[in-house]
């Protein structure tokens, strides 16, 4: 009788488990060795520190510059699709929470974040993200002292969304803020309206244009510092992000219970953003931006102010369009070319592109 | 129902059976169906709308707009209908 | 060749214009423009302001937004409640109140709502997802009519089944003759859209500006276009003319572009249809003709009946044919805002109320 075929042991088969996916599955989110190994692969390759590397839930700040007030912002970002011309979430996260602190007359100097990862989220386009992440920071000139990542079952989130807290000191003696603004102001855009809604658009590909526009997204806390150096009264400071230019004025024309009268010719819009808008219907003064500020400042300061921009990084066609006339129950009027004048509400609603 | 804004067609190609062309609007372009204005060639101007050409700007383009001011100062109220209607 | 010319924007040349207005205006005229692109136009670059006193621009039922009847909003309501079904619009269709529910709605129920810029975008999403019934809610006048017309020609031709159209689309003519046969009316002279006329041309003009006694002239967009329009208009109503004009001929020619219409009428034949506020004018709206009936949503899809409930407050079928003035509406600045409209004309961007009530509040 002859032996059955004997199997040749030749050592140990372990099924190891799958050290590489490629893409985010709930394990990472579970607090163990795969969540440890994707923050040291992924984020503390990007982003180290000293802060960040002590590997506590919290973090210390022994920083106590004295005579200075602690400005605090928070944003979640949810942006779809992640990635666009001139930008992605990542840079979006740093610049969005950066200029809000930077708006209130703060230098930022530190950012937490929270990622909330979906189920099946491919790593490399985090990697990419966290890489433009912690440019922006460096650009910026801010750390990433706290994080946290989750990761949600597929279909509970949509890809990736993070949310960013930013900190930083502000001048005890500034007096910033959208309730500032006085009648004879100057209302001064740093640059050109609508590019970053319509690179967003265009990157959904559900409006059939190539405009080749490109987001704005931009850190502006060093424009900011430039113009406080230069000793200028700023009354307000505000990026027009949700709701355009637009929106963001009605907003500050109410908090300071004044009217704000525009001047449509001065208000410097990109040739392809006018063009898609005139195709599409939807009207420049209502898209966002992600890099770019508001200045209101006494009218007598206002070429000033203009050349100090001009100078700067981000400010290069910093433009007078407009300016406060009047206290009132705050409304903003537009001058068109024709002479004529028409009042600018807030955005009701969602921006819808027009048939008629 | 009428938001139109004139564009040049860089060129014509067909796509899913149905006569497709490319314009450009200043730096932004398009793909437009040209269904509706089949005898449409690359270099000439048409009106867009919701996504296909409507019509081919006329030969006479913009001019005939400034004729009719021109005119318009010398309007008179024996003109026949015929003189009118262009 | 050039697309328009800086110089049909040109502000000294409309104020020159207007100024031409003023000196030949010499009794007041009611001008009525049904095209919401050029309510639109008017209220962005503030016209009406430039205009003599003497001269009122009344805006007509022009925004098939406006005009789209709420039976058809409930309708598209429950086509895109169903399962499986992909509904497509226009963007600003979304904002358009039903009973109690608008678009914007359904799609925060669940439903899958999503704009289109293109009709033909729609088509696409049929060819991309075959298990779903995409439907396309097809509304607007004769301009869209051509577009939406070559859509389904091209779904038939390519033997696409799960696309479907829910049948909005309304004529001008119609319109035109259900205002200024209304015992109220206090339309004097029409500017004719300028788009509607690319496609169509004016030859159905010429027999409304001669039963009526009313000058008609054809209107573009930009400025130097609607002050053209609007002189050649006043200077026809002081002379006591009533002749069909052409002030766009740049694109529009009397028999207008045939292929679009032949394609229209292969495809749709006039039916009569219900105008929000206004009621139903015969023949006023493009149905399905009986070769293309399969592309209809509403034999697509089981429908129940709704009890339809208009505001009582909203009066927008007197402010849609000009024989009321927004500020006239109870409503209007109250119960009735852009941001929570009661009907249609206050949802729209150009629609009448809304363009007062951007206006209303300069004046103050």
């Amino acid at each position: 009788m002859t032996q059955p075929d004997m199997p040749v042991l030749e050592g140990p088969n372990c099924p190891l488990p799958i050290k590489d996916r490629g893409q985010i599955v709930i394990g990472h989110g579970s607090g163990g060795q795969m969540t440890h190994d994707l923050i040291r692969d992924v984020f503390q390759r990007r982003l180290s520190n000293a802060i960040l590397d002590t590997g506590n839930d919290a973090a210390i700040l022994s920083e106590a510059p004295g005579e200075k007030r602690l400005v605090v912002s928070t944003d979640a970002h949810i942006v779809s699709p992640l990635f666009f011309a001139g930008g992605d979430i990542g840079r979006l996260a740093v610049c969005g929470t950066v200029n809000d602190v930077a708006m209130l007359g703060a230098e930022p100097r530190f950012l937490t974040a929270a990622f909330i990862l979906e189920e099946g989220f491919p790593i490399h386009e985090l990697e990419l993200i966290v890489d433009s992440f912690a440019q922006a920071c460096r650009e910026a000139g801010v750390e990433l002292i706290a994080a946290d990542t989750k990761v949600t079952e597929k279909g509970k989130s949509d890809k990736l969304f993070i949310s960013t807290t930013g900190f930083g000191w502000a001048d005890n003696s500034l007096q910033i803020g959208g309730e500032q603004a006085k009648p004879g102001d100057a209302v001064i855009i740093s640059g050109p309206v609508g590019n970053h809604g319509i690179a967003v658009a265009e990157a959904r590909g559900n409006l059939g244009f190539t405009s080749k526009v490109r987001s704005d997204t931009a850190p502006l806390n060093h424009l900011v510092k430039a113009l406080l150096d230069a000793k200028l009264d700023v009354h307000v400071l505000r990026d027009p992000t949700r709701g355009g230019l637009a929106t963001t004025l009605v907003e500050i024309a109410r908090q300071s219970q004044v009217n704000i009268k525009l001047d449509e010719e001065s208000i410097p819009i990109d040739k392809p953003v006018r063009k898609t808008c005139e195709l599409l219907g939807l009207d420049p003064l209502y898209l966002a931006n992600e890099g770019k500020l508001i200045l209101i400042l006494p009218a007598d300061q206002a070429g000033q102010a203009v050349r100090v921009m001009r100078g700067a990084r981000y400010g290069e066609e910093a433009q007078i369009i407009g300016q406060v006339i009047g206290a009132s129950k705050g409304q903003v009027w537009l001058k068109t070319p024709y002479g004529t004048t028409r009042v600018l509400e807030m955005l009701a609603g969602e921006m819808l592109p027009r048939i008629c | 129902m009428c938001l139109g804004i004139p564009g040049k067609v860089i060129n014509t190609y067909e796509q899913d059976g149905t006569l497709m062309a490319s314009v450009d609007f200043d730096g932004v372009q398009q793909a437009v169906c040209a269904a509706t204005t089949p005898e449409v060639q690359a270099g000439q101007y048409v009106l867009v709308h919701a996504g296909f050409a409507l019509n081919v700007l006329s030969d006479t383009e913009a001019e005939e707009t400034l004729k009719i001011l021109h005119d318009l100062q010398q309007f008179n109220a024996n003109l026949t209908e015929e003189d009118k209607i262009s | 060749m050039s697309e328009s010319p800086k110089n049909l924007r040109d502000a000294s040349l409309t104020k020159a214009i207007m100024a031409e207005i003023q000196r030949i205006t010499t009794q007041p005229w009611n001008i009525m423009e049904i095209c919401g692109g050029q309510t639109h136009a008017i209220m962005q670059y503030g016209l009406d302001q430039l205009l003599p006193p003497e001269i009122t621009l009344i805006h007509g039922p022009g925004c098939p937004v406006c005009v789209t009847s709420l039976q058809a909003i409930e309708q598209g309501l429950q086509i895109a409640a169903q399962p499986d079904v992909v509904f497509t619009t226009f963007g600003d269709m979304l904002r358009v109140p039903g009973n109690k529910a608008d678009l914007f709605t359904a799609r925060s129920q669940g439903a899958d709502v999503r704009v289109v810029y293109s009709p033909l975008d729609s088509l696409k999403i049929a060819r991309e997802n075959p298990g779903k019934q995409v439907v396309f809610f097809a509304i607007g006048f004769e301009t869209t009519a051509p577009t939406i017309a070559s859509t389904i020609l091209s779904a038939q031709k390519t033997g696409i089944t799960n696309f479907s159209i829910l049948p909005a689309n309304v004529l001008v003519p119609p319109a035109m003759h259900a205002i200024l046969s209304n015992l109220a009316n206090r339309v004097q002279g029409f500017l004719a859209a300028g788009h509607v006329c690319a496609v169509m041309g004016y030859h159905e003009y010429l027999p409304i500006a001669e039963r009526y006694q009313i000058p008609i002239v054809v209107t573009g967009f930009e400025a130097v276009d609607l002050a053209t329009g609007i002189l050649m208009t006043v200077q026809q109503l002081e002379a006591g003319q009533h002749q069909v004009a052409n002030a766009y001929p740049r694109f529009v020619t009397m028999e207008g572009n045939k292929v679009a219409q032949d394609m229209i009428y292969q495809v749709f034949e006039p039916v009569d249809r219900q105008w929000r506020g206004i009621g139903t004018i015969p023949l006023s709206g493009l149905g399905l003709r009986p070769e293309f009936a399969s592309f209809d949503a509403l034999s697509r899809f089981d429908l129940t009946q709704t009890v339809l409930r208009e505001s009582p407050l909203c009066i927008a079928g007197k402010v849609l044919s000009g024989v009321a003035k927004p500020i006239d509406c109870p409503a209007f600045g109250r119960e009735c805002t852009p941001a929570l409209p009661l009907g249609a004309p206050m949802v729209s961007s150009e629609g009448a109320c809304a363009a007062y009530y951007r206006y209303h509040r300069t004046r103050e």
